[in-house]
């Protein structure tokens, strides 16, 4: 799961312009059988991001949106059963769910009084049986559950796998016995930046000192780690002290290169712990 | 001056005679009636002996080395020949302002270098007075006359030396070493303090037409100079008293004295044989010459000077030990001379015990005085660290000129364990983050608690980058970090955030500063980190490899100006680069806050009684206590020095005349930063001054030019001095200071005594005051002073420029190539421990006086032990409140609020009133905590101390320690409590409202304990993400588009919603929003289900899913809803329009399945009927094609025509299916 460079961008490379269809995501497990589809569908998902980063201006014009809602009415007009706005955005290379709420924040200026809110917009694209407009809703909808990289159904994926790991963390911090405390003791405290753990006595992981542990449901990528390293990683260490971040579907294997100046990489839990000898303290 | 030593030489005076006559002008009395008179005479220029010796002696050395080793590339060859200036031309104006000798020196030498010269006797007339060439600066004359004789130019004259590198040794023409006194560098900070000192010339009018500066003032020169170069502004060509006399004219009046005399010398000759043992050559490029004790030309003489002199460095005349010791080993190791001996005049009768003869005729001779002198001193020796005892034990020369120095040196390196290194300490380690000093309550607003967030990363991002980059060439701080720094510096904006900056600023000087090869160390206050025990032998090696490749090849000389090594730069050039007059004036109040803290630290004090092996354990960590605190206080006031002078620093000269006076008077009005003359004072009378003056010495070595004019500073250099010369070495007594302290501060003060800004006049102007340094009140008997807490590890990191005479000494023996590194030894961590709280201050009264007269007889541990004791019970005894009283005040506070917003209902009302009347009715029974802190305290504390008391402490001893540990922790602990127990509970009820007040909002309390799995449970459930992404493909696919040949089976349908079960009831890993989604996916494949819209895989004709299957999953899904989900699941969903909606796409429409869930739902209670039923009637609003709204309609009737009481399944679906053939068929 490890990647080096190399290997990751092999990988990358087939994933330029693929829509994040579920077929896109079929087509990559068979190209790539040997990599795990958990790191494959991460990377997928990150390259992604980063592709509509860039593109994210160009379908925001005022412009594009009116483009894009005339094809949509001109679409449902002919045929409201068809996936229009699916279409649509494959068609222009743009997130279906995001594409999704686009057309739904033109639709609710057209048809509201006041400019939609985004708490509102966020409420519809959770549940579109409340937009009001039937056909609309059944476009939303089909362009959410047909993304698998943007939209509340993935986010909530996203956020149950970072849960799920960071309790699978947990329970292998208690069953080796380190006590530790977790990100909500932390904030009860007052902390003001606060890992998934911190351990009360510090281990030693390939001779590296471990204060604190943060769990990462993706794959280290340069890009995602570059913005952890800012926003997170060495916040901690400007705290507490040299840790360990666990990427549980892996990273590319270059970007462990903070080990001396205090921050270790792993794909998994490490198996070789050191810790603190009662009898030499 | 010169008749002093000449008069010593014909031996009409003895050595004692004239050191007593130094030393104490006041007594006479001891001396013979003969010396007495001959000296008495002389008393005026009692105090220019000292700096004329040493001038002598510099300038005799370097008439003998003139090939010695080559000048650092600094100091041009040419200019560093004469020892006059201080930097060469190159150096800047100020660079000439003194000198070793007179101008006409190089002239006059040229000319009559060849002269056999007559002495004089000093009181002569001496009326030839040579003012020629007077106008010459001599840095000028030096490169001007190159005929100046190759014994002095030595230096101009090998310009191509192959050998002029940096890393040759280091020699007396070194002008960056050894400058004359005087000589103040143009720079503040920026160039070496080291000064040579000045000539003393003599005039005919001795006593009252010379200025009392003369010696160290400014040297005075009567013909000003004629050159307008910038060097003019030597003093030695301004303002000069016509009475005054150059040296030069002393050498005539003594040559004419001499001329008088018919005097015949003893002679002793050497009867040179050529046997001396010829050592092998050593260095490719240069021939040692080798030195031969049979081949000295002057014993006597040289023995005489070196007892002298020895003499004033034993009593301390000397500015700077350890610069007299450099100049001596320099002497140790000179290499040879340029004039070889065939080339030196013969030895003529009659001139060798004068002055005028050279003092030092070959290498032979410097050899002999160094060992000369070195024998007097070999306590100092013996006491340098391992490394250096080493290599002089090795030294050939030392053995053949002295085999019992040599003897005694070997035994001493025997017997050192004064393993000594420096090393650069590892990588940054962070400021650990501290709830109680760095949490949201002790910042004003959130903005500024956010504030300080983000600036605590951008300082440690700005260090890393420091780290990375401020060792690449051409990486310059302000221009990569300042602009940064300035930015973060800007949003510092609330004062309190300031002192949270500077705190951790202040923290994190002092974790990567405080201890050179400390890599394990830590910071006073912090927990030690494990990094030294865990890895401690690769980290071991990883450091010595380290250390070798950081080794500063060399630290400056013997007198470096202060500087800030290594990681201390950072923290120097973010101050500079920050420019912030509210940081600094935060850094300098927290910076003087600490230095006050630890300098009161009571630190143990020696027990001369207990001298068992067992103390020796102890003291062990006390030393390295003592380090700790020392090395962290030296750190801080260097800061603080810094900080507080940077504004009257400058690249200017010191203003002088009227503008000094009203600077004067200005800065005198100023209060000082932090009361240093009271804490020296105080640190004296304590006898603390091996604490106190080492970080005093930092300080103040960042001072301003005026600062030492300021009376108030110039007490305390008065006092330095006195303690200076206080400090003999051989004098040592039970209760006085130990050798290695002394030695310490005389190596602090005597480098002090040469950074640039501290007068020159100041050493010498004080008078004579061995005996006017008394400790005029009341000592403690055993002052930290006493203590042996100096070893040479901190000796030597307080002092690196001590490391030089080892450079030298290895520089003789790996030869002019400049071994790089190599001496440096293994790292001795200086690991730290943590401090012993400070003593309870508020304790008063009898009882306190009485502890602390239990304590006064008792070992020291027993006093830290309870102290440690009562301070951690105490501090636990206030978190013991906490976690008992409070919480459970708290969980009443909970209830309370409960009930409250059960009878106000949702809106629960103003959370700020509910916090009012909770607090109201709970803060009352804070009193209890005083009460229940007495009985915490008195129950802790004894078990404590008995465990950690040695078990030999008597019954009483050890119940008194307890008694007073009981009494400590709870006067800690309840002085804490009775000030802050309701501030306390009002503050985590405040918490707890809040909390309760926000679980009542977006989610209702459903994290009671429905929470977790049975304890059955392995947890091997599927997991909820992958459920979800499942559940996702599913509708996905339902909802298209899809391939043809895409579909689900109805076995994986049904698998899916087993897992589901099993997810929902392994609840391991199921976080409430994967619930919610989960609930939603559910119900959203209810729908499909009815609706008939899953593509099921297989044969075509298979397309639609069986209804007995469809029937199924539903039922699995009802009792999911039913039993498993403990959140709430959106079943009205089922009926929205959009759900429903779906079956009008379906040909034919099915309704029974649509009926069959409805029913099932009021069934098992999962929807009421009344709900369904307005969901139905809502459902006709909507627009739908006519036949649809017409099919809707009819169902609703028959939900609703259904008796309101539950039916059995069976009976239900059979009565569906028939409708279904009746009602629907026709559509």
């Amino acid at each position: 799961m490890i990647l080096t460079k190399a290997q990751y961008e092999e990988i990358a490379q087939c994933l330029v312009s693929v829509p994040p269809t579920r077929q896109s995501l079929r087509k990559l497990k068979q190209r790539f059988p040997s990599q795990s589809q958990a790191t494959l569908l991460s990377i997928f998902s990150q390259e992604y991001q980063k592709h509509i980063k860039r593109t994210h201006a160009k379908h925001h014009t005022s412009e594009a949106i009116e483009s894009y809602y005339q094809r949509y009415l001109n679409g449902v007009v002919k045929n409201g059963a068809a996936p229009v706005l699916l279409d649509l955005a494959n068609e222009v290379d743009y997130a279906p769910s995001l594409m999704a709420r686009l057309i739904l924040e033109r639709f609710l200026q057209e048809h509201e009084e006041t400019a939609p809110s985004k708490s509102v917009i966020n409420s519809m694209l959770r549940d579109p049986s409340q937009i009001p407009d039937g056909v609309l809703a059944n476009q939303v909808y089909q362009c959410i559950v047909n993304d698998c990289c943007y939209g509340p159904l993935v986010d909530c994926i996203k956020h149950a796998i970072g849960h799920e790991h960071e309790v699978l963390l947990r329970d292998l911090l208690l069953e080796k016995n380190l006590s530790f405390l977790d990100e909500d003791q932390l904030r009860a405290k007052g902390y003001d930046k606060t890992p998934d753990f911190i351990l009360q006595v510090p281990i030693a992981v390939e001779g590296h000192i471990i204060h604190w542990i943060e769990s990462k449901a993706s794959f280290g990528d340069e890009c995602s780690h570059h913005a952890y390293l800012h926003d997170q990683f060495w916040s901690y260490w400007n705290r507490f002290g040299p840790g360990l971040v666990i990427y549980w579907y892996g990273f590319i294997q270059e970007l462990d290169c903070n080990r001396e100046r205090g921050i270790l990489l792993k794909a998994c839990f490490p198996t070789n712990i050191v810790t603190l000898c009662h009898s030499l303290a | 001056m010169a008749a002093v030593l000449e008069s010593l030489l014909r031996e009409e005076v003895s050595v004692a005679a004239v050191v007593r006559w130094i030393a104490h002008s006041t007594r006479g009395s001891e001396d013979n009636p003969g010396e007495a008179a001959a000296l008495s005479s002389l008393r005026p220029l009692r105090k220019e002996f000292v700096p004329f010796l040493l001038n002598f002696l510099r300038e005799q050395s370097s008439r003998v080395l003139p090939q010695g080793p080559p000048t650092p590339a600094k100091a041009p060859g040419a200019s560093a020949a004469l020892p006059g200036r201080p930097g060469g031309p190159s150096r800047g104006s100020r660079g000439a302002r003194s000198q070793l000798f007179p101008p006409t020196e190089a002239a006059s030498t040229a000319a009559e270098a060849p002269l056999a010269r007559r002495g004089g006797r000093r009181r002569g007339p001496g009326p030839a007075r040579e003012r020629g060439g007077r106008g010459l600066e001599e840095g000028v004359s030096g490169e001007n006359l190159p005929g100046a004789g190759g014994r002095r130019l030595r230096g101009s004259g090998s310009p191509s030396r192959p050998s002029l590198t940096l890393s040759d040794p280091p020699n007396l023409s070194n002008l960056e070493e050894f400058p004359p006194v005087g000589s103040v560098p143009p720079g503040p900070a920026g160039t070496k303090p080291s000064r040579r000192i000045n000539p003393t010339p003599v005039s005919e009018e001795r006593s009252l037409s010379k200025p009392k500066t003369c010696f160290t003032s400014p040297p005075i020169s009567c013909v000003p100079s004629s050159q307008p170069s910038a060097l003019d502004t030597s003093p030695w060509g301004l303002g000069l008293p016509p009475g005054c006399r150059s040296l030069q004219e002393e050498r005539e009046m003594l040559r004419k004295e001499r001329s008088k005399q018919l005097q015949q010398s003893p002679t002793p000759t050497c009867p040179t044989p050529e046997l001396g043992s010829p050592l092998p050559s050593r260095a490719g490029s240069l021939t040692d010459e080798p030195a031969d004790p049979a081949r000295v030309s002057s014993r006597q003489r040289l023995e005489l000077v070196a007892l002298v002199y020895s003499s004033c460095i034993a009593e301390n005349l000397v500015p700077n030990l350890f610069l007299e010791l450099f100049f001596v080993f320099q002497l140790l190791t000179a290499r040879r001379m340029v004039t070889a001996k065939d080339s030196d005049p013969e030895l003529s009768p009659g001139v060798l015990d004068s002055l005028e003869s050279p003092l030092f005729q070959s290498i032979h001779d410097c050899v002999f005085f160094a060992v000369q002198v070195l024998e007097c001193h070999f306590q100092v020796l013996s006491n340098l660290d391992k490394g250096t005892l080493k290599l002089l034990a090795e030294n050939e020369r030392l053995l053949c000129f002295s085999p019992a120095l040599q003897g005694r040196l070997r035994a001493a390196y025997e017997g050192s364990v004064a393993k000594v290194s420096l090393a650069m300490p590892p990588s940054a380690q962070a400021v650990s983050f501290q709830p109680e000093t760095d949490n949201r309550a002790n910042f004003s607003s959130d903005r500024a608690f956010h504030t300080f967030k983000k600036q605590r990363d951008v300082f440690y991002e700005v260090l890393r980058e420091w780290e990375d980059h401020h060792e690449e060439p051409g990486w310059d701080f302000e221009k990569g970090l300042g602009s940064r720094i300035r930015a973060m510096m800007g949003q510092l904006s609330a004062a309190c955030s300031h002192s949270h900056f500077v705190r951790l600023f202040q923290k994190q000087l002092l974790q990567m500063c405080q201890s050179p090869g400390g890599a394990g160390g830590t910071v006073l206050g912090e927990a030690p980190d494990v990094l030294s025990m865990l890895g401690a032998d690769k980290l071991g090696r990883l450091w010595r490899l380290q250390e070798r490749l950081m080794a500063p090849q060399s630290s400056g000389g013997p007198c470096p100006p202060p500087t800030f090594p290594g990681c201390q730069g950072f923290f120097r050039d973010f101050i500079l680069s920050a420019s912030s007059f509210q940081f600094n004036q935060h850094l300098m109040d927290s910076l003087s806050l600490k230095i006050r803290e630890l300098n009161g630290l009571a630190l143990p004090q020696h027990e001369p009684s207990d001298e068992d092996g067992e103390s020796d354990v102890d003291w062990q960590g006390e030393r390295r206590q003592f380090a700790v605190v020392l090395l962290s206080l030296r750190l801080l006031a260097k800061f603080l020095g810094f900080v507080a002078f940077l504004p009257y620093r400058g690249p200017e000269p010191p203003p002088t005349g009227e503008l000094q006076d009203s600077i004067l008077a200005l800065r005198s009005q100023v209060p000082p930063v932090l009361d240093v003359r009271t804490l020296l004072q105080r640190g004296l009378q304590a006898r603390r001054a091996v604490l106190t003056v080492p970080w005093l010495v930092e300080f103040l070595s960042f001072a301003d030019h005026v600062v030492p004019l300021l009376d108030y500073y110039r007490d305390i250099f008065i006092l330095l001095l006195r303690l200076h010369r206080s400090l003999v070495l051989s004098q040592e007594s039970e209760g006085k200071m130990c050798f290695l302290n002394k030695l310490l501060l005389l190596a602090v003060l005597g480098w002090l005594f040469q950074i640039p800004t501290v007068p020159e006049d100041l050493f010498f102007l004080e008078e004579g005051p061995s005996d006017a340094f008394e400790v005029d009140t009341v000592a403690p008997e055993h002052g930290l002073d006493a203590a042996p807490v100096v070893d040479q590890q901190l000796l030597y990191t307080c002092c690196p420029y001590i490391g030089e005479l080892r450079k030298l000494l290895a520089l003789w023996v790996s030869g002019s190539s400049g071994r790089s590194g190599g001496f440096m030894r293994k790292i001795t961590p200086t690991t730290t421990t943590g401090l012993g709280a400070q003593p309870s201050q508020t304790s008063q009264g009898l009882q306190a006086r009485l502890a602390q007269a239990f304590f006064h007889n008792q070992p020291p541990s027993l006093r830290r032990t309870v102290e440690f004791v009562a301070e951690r019970i105490g501090s636990n005894c206030v978190k013991h409140i906490k976690a008992t009283l409070v919480a459970d005040l708290v969980r009443q506070a909970e209830s309370l609020l409960q009930e409250q917003l059960v009878t106000q209902g949702e809106e629960g009302g103003d959370p700020a009133q509910l916090l009012e009347i909770l607090c109201s009715q709970l803060c009352p029974h804070g009193a209890q905590a005083l009460a229940l802190g007495r009985e915490f305290c008195q129950r802790k504390s004894p078990g404590a101390v008995q465990a950690l008391l040695p078990e030999e402490t008597p019954a009483a001893v050890l119940s008194s320690a307890e008694n007073i540990a009981v009494g400590l922790a709870t006067e800690k602990a309840c002085a804490w409590l009775s000030a802050n127990i309701t501030a306390l509970i009002r503050r985590e009820v405040k918490a707890a409202v809040s909390r309760t007040l926000r679980a009542q909002g977006p989610e209702p309390a459903a994290r009671g304990e429905r929470r977790g799995c049975s304890r059955a449970c392995e947890h091997h459930a599927p997991l909820p993400s992958h459920l979800i992404s499942e559940i996702k493909d599913v509708l996905s696919l339902a909802v298209g588009p899809r391939d043809p040949d895409e579909g689900v089976s109805p076995e994986h349908l049904e698998q899916l919603l087993g897992q589901l079960g099993q997810t929902l009831r392994c609840r391991q890993f199921l976080c409430p929003p994967a619930e919610q989604h989960l609930a939603k996916c559910s119900v959203e494949l209810a729908s499909l289900l009815v609706a008939d819209q899953i593509p099921i895989l297989g044969p075509p004709a298979q397309y639609r899913l069986e209804r007995g299957q469809a029937r199924r999953l539903l039922h699995m899904l009802l009792s999911l809803w039913k039993e498993d989900f403990q959140g709430s699941v959106p079943l009205q969903l089922l009926l929205s329009p959009r759900n429903v909606g779906l079956l009008a796409d379906t040909r034919p429409r099915e309704w029974d399945l649509l009926l069959f869930l409805l029913r099932e739902l009021v069934e098992k209670g999962l929807m009421g009927r009344m709900e369904i039923e307005a969901c139905l009637g809502s459902l006709h609003q909507a627009q739908w094609p006519g036949d649809f709204a017409e099919e809707l309609a009819t169902l609703s009737n028959l939900f609703l025509a259904e008796p309101p009481l539950p039916e059995p399944q069976l009976r239900a679906c059979e009565l569906v299916q028939p409708n279904r053939g009746t009602v629907l068929a026709q559509s």
